[in-house]
């Protein structure tokens, strides 16, 4: 399957930021046993858009998206939020292993007090919308590893849009944090759901921040690629993926730019 | 299908190709649950262990018939099931076997009332476990034997003394499964919910007490085997006519009349009575939560 970067044209981010992370710093430990993990992070994220934090093995991504998703704070600096609460996806699905596939969908809606009829309805909706539509009733050990990460998928959704557009209230698109959500799978069944993201991300409008440290992965998602150094974790560059950029090129030019970093740190 | 009615990716427009890889991918490795037929399960569950109780009869019967110790000391299969037979005819079986399976079973919801909340406080308060976690633990060793004379000598031959070594015995057990069921949660599911918003009280209610429920029902398991064998001691040594006719008693009966069958009858009775409640009432309930989460192993 070739991978194209052709999209449906550059569109025009309006709005204030979904996500804006103004000099985020987060220290582990005091003393001499403190880890500076990040260092005056910047990062605005305009509504809709896809976003790839790029970065080697312990740069401080899973710490960045852990404070913008509120589960930490951070030492110094401001997260702001559009949406009231981004939903979190994680490399393992965390799915609750007594609960059937649409009980896990339904969950974030049940914590937030939907009732039962309504919060059925669109749990279905969004297993349809990750094609699992009729495996409502499965235990997650009943499903594959990529069948879980996509009820994942459905559940984070739930969490970041609610209801969705139900009725006439405005469609409330929310955010998506994802932590190297496929690093777990197999290549053939993350370059499938890679391509289910993206038309999951086209098809609702979410907002998404999706940490990797494949460069491949970052080139084929994201609008834009944005690379953290490593120890402390600063934002090094980052690249739009525009429709008049070759993606082989870009591929190349990442990769050098990373292996400079990771390099800098064998010196 | 859903997509049709909403912007369509390149990739989905380019081949049909992604969604038949999607699809095998989800036919191919979807775990398919092999579930053998019921008489399978029969021969391998059923067979053999009433196979085992046969022989141990027939190789009894044999010892027996042989002579080589005399009748007072190991008397005829026939003898004994006789015994249980005319016990069971008049009544007096019955009588005694709900007597002891009464109070184990009050005793062992005692236990839980009381263990439930012990476990609860010890495995979410750190103060409570640095001072009591390790007692509780130890009390799991003590045989509740040993509280049976202290026991007498504050309750007197009542009622009160059973339950309270009964209680000895269950509260630890129950109390410490549901620490152990607690702390095998994986951190990761109450990340989750705390990432989806869940207030501590439904985080409790809806996520850690239901993934803790394979290790408490270990422990229910184990409060109620010590239970069972907590009241056969109390019974066993607290005898008197204001404390009821037990299986305790029954064999304590047997010992002082010197009835080997009346012995051996009333620890066939106390050993059917454990085994048949751990496979009537714990063992369906295991099965149907392992089963749930895709743990069940066996048959
Ligand atoms: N709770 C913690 N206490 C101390 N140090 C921590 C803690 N969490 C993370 N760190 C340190 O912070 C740094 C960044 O960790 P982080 O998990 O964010 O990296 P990462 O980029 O997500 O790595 P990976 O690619 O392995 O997931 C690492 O050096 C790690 O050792
Ligand atoms: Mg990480």
């Amino acid at each position: 399957m070739t991978v194209t970067l052709e999209r449906p044209g550059p569109t025009p981010r309006t709005g204030p930021p979904a996500v804006e992370v103004k000099g985020v710093s987060k220290v582990f430990g005091r003393g001499d046993d403190a880890v500076v993990a990040l260092d005056g992070v910047d990062l605005s994220v305009a509504p809709g858009e896809f976003v790839c934090l790029l970065g080697a093995s312990g740069c401080g991504k899973s710490t960045l998206l852990n404070v913008v998703a509120g589960l930490d704070q951070p030492t110094t600096g401001t997260v702001d939020r559009s949406s009231s609460r981004p939903a979190v996806m994680f490399q393992e699905s965390a799915l609750l292993p007594w609960l059937t596939a649409g009980r896990n969908v339904e969950l974030p809606l049940r914590l937030a007090g939907v009732g039962r009829g309504a919060r059925r309805e669109r749990a279905r909706e969004l297993l349809e919308l990750v094609r699992l539509d009729g495996q409502a009733e499965k235990r997650p050990h009943e499903l594959s590893g990529g069948m879980r990460q996509r009820v994942a998928l459905a559940r984070a959704l739930a969490a970041a849009t609610g209801l969705g557009g139900s009725g006439a209230t405005e469609v409330q698109p929310g955010v998506l944090l994802m932590d190297e959500p496929f690093g777990a799978l197999d290549a053939i069944t993350r370059d499938f759901l890679q391509a289910e993201l993206l038309r999951v991300w086209e098809a609702t409008g979410t907002t998404i921040l999706f940490v990797t440290h494949d460069v491949r992965e970052s080139v084929r998602l994201a609008e834009r690629v944005v690379l953290l150094s490593s120890r402390p974790g600063r934002v090094v560059r980052e690249w739009g993926t525009g429709v008049d950029t070759d993606p082989e090129e870009l591929h190349g030019d990442i990769t050098t730019e990373l292996r400079e970093v990771i390099s800098a740190h064998g010196r | 299908m859903a997509a049709e009615d909403r912007p369509v990716l390149t990739e989905d427009r380019e081949s049909d190709g992604t969604l038949d890889v999607g699809r095998g991918l989800d036919a191919l490795d979807t775990p398919t649950e092999h579930r053998a037929p019921w008489w399978k399960r029969f021969a391998t569950s059923v067979v053999p262990p009433v196979v085992a109780v046969v022989l141990f009869i027939v190789v009894w019967q044999i010892l027996w018939a042989s002579a080589i110790w005399p009748e007072f000391k190991l008397p005829a299969p026939g003898a004994v099931f006789g015994e249980i037979g005319t016990q069971l005819v008049s009544g007096q079986a019955l009588s005694i076997i709900w007597t002891s399976i009464s109070r184990a079973v009050l005793g062992f919801l005692f236990a839980v009332i009381i263990g439930t909340p012990l476990g609860l406080l010890v495995a979410t308060v750190p103060v409570v476990r640095a001072a009591i976690g390790p007692i509780l633990s130890g009390l799991q060793s003590l045989p509740s034997v040993a509280w049976v004379p202290a026991a007498v000598l504050w309750f007197g031959l009542t009622d009160q003394t059973i339950y309270f070594v009964v209680l000895m015995g269950a509260v630890p057990s129950i109390a410490n499964g549901l620490v152990s069921g607690i702390d095998q949660v994986p951190p990761l599911l109450p990340r989750v919910g705390h990432a989806m918003g869940a207030s501590r009280a439904q985080s409790a209610r809806l996520i850690m007490l239901p993934a803790a429920l394979p290790g408490f029902l270990a422990g229910l398991k184990q409060g109620w085997a010590f239970s069972w064998r907590s009241l056969m001691a109390a019974e066993l040594i607290a005898t008197s006519p204001s404390l009821g006719f037990g299986l305790g008693a029954y064999l304590n009966y047997g010992q002082t009349q010197s009835e080997m069958e009346v012995v051996i009858a009333a620890i066939i009775l106390i050993l059917v009575v454990g085994i048949g409640v751990e496979l009537l009432a714990f063992r369906p309930a295991e099965r149907r939560i392992l089963r749930a989460r895709g743990l069940a192993t066996g048959p």
